[in-house]
């Protein structure tokens, strides 16, 4: 067990933001959470990262358990100059050594001396996530880290997201809207309204009625042809 | 030989130069203009309780600046209005309330002299206080760089890397009420945003990285003192003015020069 979160409600402005939410990560979890807007999506990472105190419940943390966070919407103000490597460096005690190490692993050597402004928002995405693995974290919490990129973005970062997973010894808990994607890559899909409505492997999800529920009946079906085995490679060619 | 107000308007200017360049950077980054402007507005209200109560207006300034400060934090996370209208109300009714106090005080204050400085009147007494205020912040604001530009590109990515940001932003709005206080000797109420914001704003366009911002900031605003001081005494002009004559002067070459693209 990373971390676990036990019985938490959050109330704000007299409305029930969460619910008794159960959830565990454990070693090697690729958890994503769906939900509509409003669902306290965002909430539920802020209470697990330890930003906003649960008026209810508790977050339980393994001892010595790294987090790293990606924000939402990340964007630079131009009026901020600062090169993606000293972005990366920014906080952080790290050797030159590892910084070279990292940005051969991630192709990123090219734009490391850019400045972060100019970037595009893939490579932006890129470098954050960079910054996030440069000490090693077990634990990496994206809130939907594809807000800002255009379809073949998209999937180009999953490809990158489904390769760190598999290269690290890291759990990866991801809110997202990209139901196509989170299908094909997630091993595990958490639906959040207000409380858990449904939680399970992405292929047998989709056969829940609160899946069907929540996102329409429409679209579980359609869901439910989805393979989860899905040919990357196939996808990526279609689009070049 | 230089006179000796000259030596003490300089040395001031520069103590004040080293703390805006840095405390520059972050209003520029963090879109605070407005708020450096209320700031130093309210500052005249913390004059005015200096001479009707008859204490230093310098110690005045810094507590006005420092309830106002809070104050402003406090209503902003009641979130009820916009950060712009806070200031505007605030900002405006300590500087009527400020006027008001002076005008009733029945002493004779030269208003002018706080609402565009007068660095040529600095004392002996008042360069220490400047020193002392300016090796505090530039440590302070040293010890907290890192920490204080990550926030301010993310609030979130640094509450993720474990930054306490609520203690942070604590401490540089304390350094924003010093400078302040330090300043309105200086350039005067009304002039001392654009110390912060000018040199900023021009480093901005030769720099690469925060810290370079800062430095090439700083020594923009110590040039500025050295030309502006000048160009007062030899043209017999207001000295506060003056100076950012020259630094917008400074603003508006390195936009012609460097322009980027």
């Amino acid at each position: 067990m990373l971390i676990k979160a036990e019985n938490i409600s959050v109330t704000r402005n007299k409305k029930e933001i969460l619910k008794n939410i159960n959830i565990v990560i454990n070693q090697k979890d690729f958890i994503t959470i769906l939900g509509p807007n409003g669902a306290g999506k965002s909430m539920l990472l802020k209470c697990l990262l330890g930003f906003y105190k649960p008026d209810n419940g508790s977050i339980i943390k393994s001892p010595g358990l790294k987090i790293s966070y990606t924000p939402q919407d990340f964007t630079i103000d131009k009026s901020i100059p600062i090169t993606a490597l000293d972005f990366i460096t920014l906080n952080k005690k790290i050797e030159n050594k590892k910084i070279t190490e990292i940005s051969q692993e991630f192709k990123i050597e090219k734009i490391l001396k850019q400045q972060l402004s100019t970037l595009s928002g893939g490579e932006l995405q890129k470098i954050l996530i960079v910054r996030s693995l440069v000490d090693n974290p077990n634990l990496l919490i994206l809130d939907e880290p594809t807000q800002n990129l255009d379809v073949s973005g998209q999937l180009n970062f999953y490809k990158f997201l489904n390769q760190i997973y598999k290269d690290r010894n890291i759990s990866i808990l991801m809110v997202s809207h990209d139901l196509h994607m989170v299908m094909s890559s997630t091993k595990k899909v958490i639906c959040l309204s207000n409380h858990i409505c449904c939680s399970g492997e992405p292929s047998t999800i989709t056969k829940d009625p609160e899946f069907a529920n929540l996102f329409g009946h429409d679209f579980a079906n359609m869901m439910s042809l989805y393979k989860h085995d899905i040919n990357h490679n196939h996808i990526e060619e279609s689009n070049d | 030989m230089i006179d000796g107000f000259i030596v003490n308007a300089l040395i001031a200017g520069i103590c004040v130069s080293i703390i805006a360049g840095g405390l520059g950077c972050f209003i520029v980054w963090k879109k605070m203009a407005y708020f450096g402007d209320s700031l130093s507005h309210s500052s005249l209200f913390g004059i005015a309780l200096g001479i009707v109560l008859g204490f230093n207006s310098t110690i005045g300034t810094f507590i006005t600046c420092l309830v106002f400060a809070g104050f402003l934090t406090y209503l902003q996370n009641k979130n009820i209005f916009s950060n712009d209208t806070l200031l505007g109300i605030l900002a405006h009714a300590s500087l009527s309330i400020g006027i008001i106090a002076i005008s009733l005080s029945n002493q004779y204050v030269n208003l002018d002299a706080y609402l565009f400085g007068d660095i040529l009147t600095v004392t002996d007494q008042e360069i220490k206080f400047f020193i002392f205020a300016a090796i505090l912040v530039f440590g302070t604001l040293f010890f907290i760089w890192e920490k204080l530009v990550l926030m301010t590109i993310n609030e979130n990515i640094a509450k993720a890397d474990n930054i306490n940001t609520k203690i942070i932003q604590s401490i540089f709005l304390i350094l924003l009420v010093i400078f302040v206080a330090t300043c309105v000797k200086i350039v005067g109420i009304l002039l001392i945003t654009s110390m912060l914001i000018i040199p900023a704003a021009t480093s901005r366009q030769i720099t690469s990285s925060p810290g370079k911002m800062a430095i090439v900031s700083g020594m923009l605003g110590i040039i500025s003192i050295f030309f502006g001081v000048y160009l007062s005494v030899i043209a017999d002009i207001p000295t506060g003015p003056s100076i950012i004559l020259v630094l917008t002067i400074i603003f508006i070459l390195v936009l012609l020069l460097f322009k980027k693209n």
